[in-house]
């Protein structure tokens, strides 16, 4: 595949266009906080989606397996599945990839014919997108668990005393 | 063809850039999981606080009384005449930005309104208005505003927003303090009759039954003379609890997620080991069995109300010091206010271990000793043989409490024990900008580790859980140790979301296990009963499969 070189060629530039565009989404005042700072564990949240959108990238472009992709996803999803949004904003950053492609290889795409690519391409984009839906549900739901198992544990002690596991309730 | 958004669009900053509004014209957004609910007027009722009134706030119900402006102002000029720290952090701020990125709030929210410099800027732009002659003339230029309804939503929203954990304020060049401004501006909402749920339903069940859980004091002993048994079951040693015993020497007090909730429970087995291999004569009180204080979350007033138990049974048992569990606001209200509030405490003597004869001087004033000091103190005297294979199957990092660390400077001492109690190499540290006075708060202090707020929590939480995640992977560590009972039971719903292979646990826990009693029985598992690594059957196999 012609096109998966270029892209891999490309990849600083794409997935840096990527990240600062999804930085760009919140509000300015963060948005400029999460590009200014590099420290990892002084910007956590700018860290995370940095090292994210690379996972996610490259594992698209390498064309890895299901659980990779969707642990790739992870590194995002999980924080934008908590970030005041609701899920269609909170997974919209992954078809700006289609257009960052676009614009990123503009010129490849007008020398050489590389349409059927760019279509197959944009058909695993999509894919990514549904999958993107089963790790975003997957971070609700866990949502919803670990509020389950707090009420649980705040009385774990006691039930334990009963002779109850915190499991069997 | 139907009107569907383009992905692009729906991101609010990337479809375009909302006219800049100013602050002030922000409005807060109560979405579910990001506030916590209002307290319900039954627990208000119970402690006598003004205004309980059924509220719902995503109705916009906040059942203001009719005066409440008049009763925020006086309010506001009462706590301006009586804390002078109050009128100086006003003032003082030149909004530098040091502390604008430092908040775990702000970190995780990407909201500027968590940036410190400006949830201040909250409650100093009323002050302006109403107190200031600059603000009373040009207003908004002189960044003053009125108080509205709107004004006291916004406090409400952000003043629960804000753990106290004073990382701001460590940054701050002035060293102003965030967590002085958050507990006097909630004073302030309580006046009115704006509390959050969770905190006071704590508060009312603490001042009624005695612990924050509502367990009374029969529940309390049921539950320590439980564990006491699994002290025996577990490591053949009797560990006979006393409560209420006059005469004895020390007063133990600990807060009630000890004695309650999974895994502080363990750290009470492993406080009741400790007392029993040095045979301190110590006792429980069934009425002080409440070290934490989520009365201090509401205000001032209430912290010292719920307080007020700790020296009284001190004085009605006769008991010559105190020593204090692990717990983190419990210690700082007990240092840095109890015996402002009911000094001087001459019914006491100044702690001596009766151990190894140490005096502990920095408790001269309150006469209450951290058990992290007394067991560091211990363990440097020689007094305890601890076998560090016994936790060979916890590799750990710590978490500076804020309250103990920040707040009180207890730095060195679970260090030292945690070193003396872990096989070597054990014991990871996070990066240094994670620890010590920049220890990342665990997001659900101060009363805000009610439930409805959880995506609230998960946020604010997670710079500390990625310095966890961080040394998880690099180094394998599955355990991130704490001397607070908030954290354990906060930190193991963080660590579910973020990095669910790491367990919590707390240090006594730890010392639990390595104890070595001249008349135990085999130990083959810790105090969780998880199977120990090179002991009993796991030890066997290993030497068959050696051969």
């Amino acid at each position: 595949m012609k096109l998966a070189s270029l892209l891999a060629q490309k990849k600083p530039q794409i997935v840096d266009r990527w990240i600062k565009l999804l930085y760009d989404s919140y509000p300015p005042q963060a948005a400029v906080f999460l590009k200014k700072e590099k420290d990892k564990f002084d910007n956590p949240v700018g860290y995370s989606i940095a090292r994210g959108l690379d996972k996610i990238f490259t594992a698209l472009v390498q064309e890895m397996e299901t659980e990779q992709l969707l642990a790739a996803l992870d590194e995002v999803v999980r924080i934008r599945a908590l970030q005041d949004i609701p899920p269609s904003q909170a997974l919209a950053f992954l078809f700006l990839l289609k257009n960052i492609v676009r614009e990123e290889l503009a010129e490849e795409f007008e020398k050489r014919n590389l349409a059927g690519e760019l279509m197959e391409l944009d058909s695993r984009i999509d894919g990514l997108v549904l999958l993107g839906f089963d790790a975003y549900t997957k971070r609700r739901e866990k949502l919803c668990e670990i509020r389950i198992n707090e009420v649980k544990n705040r009385v774990s002690g006691l039930l334990r005393k009963s002779g109850l596991s915190i499991n069997s309730i | 063809m139907a009107k569907v958004p383009k992905p692009a669009e729906l991101l609010p900053g990337l479809n375009f850039q909302p006219p800049a509004k100013g602050w002030m014209d922000v409005k807060p957004d109560f979405r579910p999981g990001t506030y916590c609910n209002p307290a319900s007027p039954k627990w208000m009722e119970w402690i006598s606080y003004p205004f309980p009134e059924k509220r719902s706030i995503p109705d916009g119900e906040w059942a203001l009384p009719d005066n409440w402006q008049e009763i925020v102002l006086e309010g506001m000029e009462d706590r301006l005449n009586r804390f002078r720290s109050l009128k100086v952090f006003f003032d003082i701020c030149v909004r530098c930005g040091a502390c604008a990125d430092k908040c775990h709030f702000f970190l995780g929210t990407g909201d500027p309104k968590n940036m410190p410099v400006l949830r201040a800027e909250l409650l100093r732009s009323v002050y302006r208005r109403y107190f200031k002659k600059a603000g009373q003339i040009l207003g908004e230029l002189a960044g003053a505003r009125d108080l509205t309804e709107d004004v006291i939503r916004e406090w409400y929203f952000y003043l629960y927003q804000c753990t106290i954990c004073r990382r701001c304020s460590v940054f701050c060049p002035y060293g102003i303090d965030m967590a002085e401004m958050t507990l006097l501006g909630r004073e302030l909402l309580a006046s009115v009759g704006l509390n959050i749920d969770w905190a006071m339903a704590s508060v009312a069940q603490c001042y009624d039954k005695g612990s924050h859980i509502g367990a009374t004091p029969q529940a309390f002993k049921d539950m320590v003379d439980f564990l006491a048994e699994e002290n025996e079951r577990i490591t053949g040693v009797t560990t006979t609890p006393s409560y209420n015993r006059k005469g004895a020497e020390v007063l133990f007090v600990m807060p009630s997620g000890d004695y309650f909730a999974d895994p502080g429970t363990f750290t009470m087995m492993g406080y009741m080991l400790l007392f029993e291999y040095i045979g301190l004569d110590y006792t429980f009180s069934t009425y002080a069995a409440e070290g934490g204080n989520f009365g201090w979350f509401i205000s001032h007033e209430m912290g010292k109300r719920l307080n007020a138990k700790i020296y009284h049974e001190a004085k009605r048992l006769g008991v010559k010091w105190i020593l204090g569990g692990e717990c983190g606001h419990m210690w700082r209200v007990c240092n840095q206010y109890m015996p402002t509030w009911w000094g001087p405490v001459d019914f006491l003597e100044e702690p001596v271990s009766p151990i190894t004869g140490t005096r502990f001087e920095n408790a001269k004033v309150h006469k209450m000793v951290h058990i992290s000091e007394f067991t560091a103190d211990l363990i440097k005297n020689g007094k305890l043989n601890l076998d560090p294979q016994r936790n060979a199957h916890i590799k750990m990092t710590f978490h500076d409490s804020c309250n103990t660390a920040r707040g009180m400077g207890i730095f060195e001492e679970p260090r030292y024990v945690i070193n003396n109690v872990l096989p070597e190499g054990n014991f990871i540290e996070m990066p240094p900008n994670t620890i010590r006075e920049k220890t990342f708060c665990c997001g659900s202090s101060s009363g805000i580790n009610a439930n409805e707020n959880m995506e609230l929590r998960m946020q604010g939480g997670f710079p500390r859980a990625n310095a966890v995640r961080f040394v998880h992977e690099k180094y394998g560590v599955n355990h991130l140790g704490c001397i607070c009972a908030l954290d354990r039971a906060t930190l193991p719903t963080l660590l579910e979301y973020w990095v669910p292979e790491v367990e919590v646990t707390g240090i006594t826990e730890l010392v639990g296990n390595a104890l070595i009693f001249p008349d135990e029985i085999e130990r083959t598992t810790d105090l969780r009963d998880r199977d120990l690594v090179g002991f009993g059957e796991a030890a066997e196999e290993d030497a068959e499969e050696a051969e």
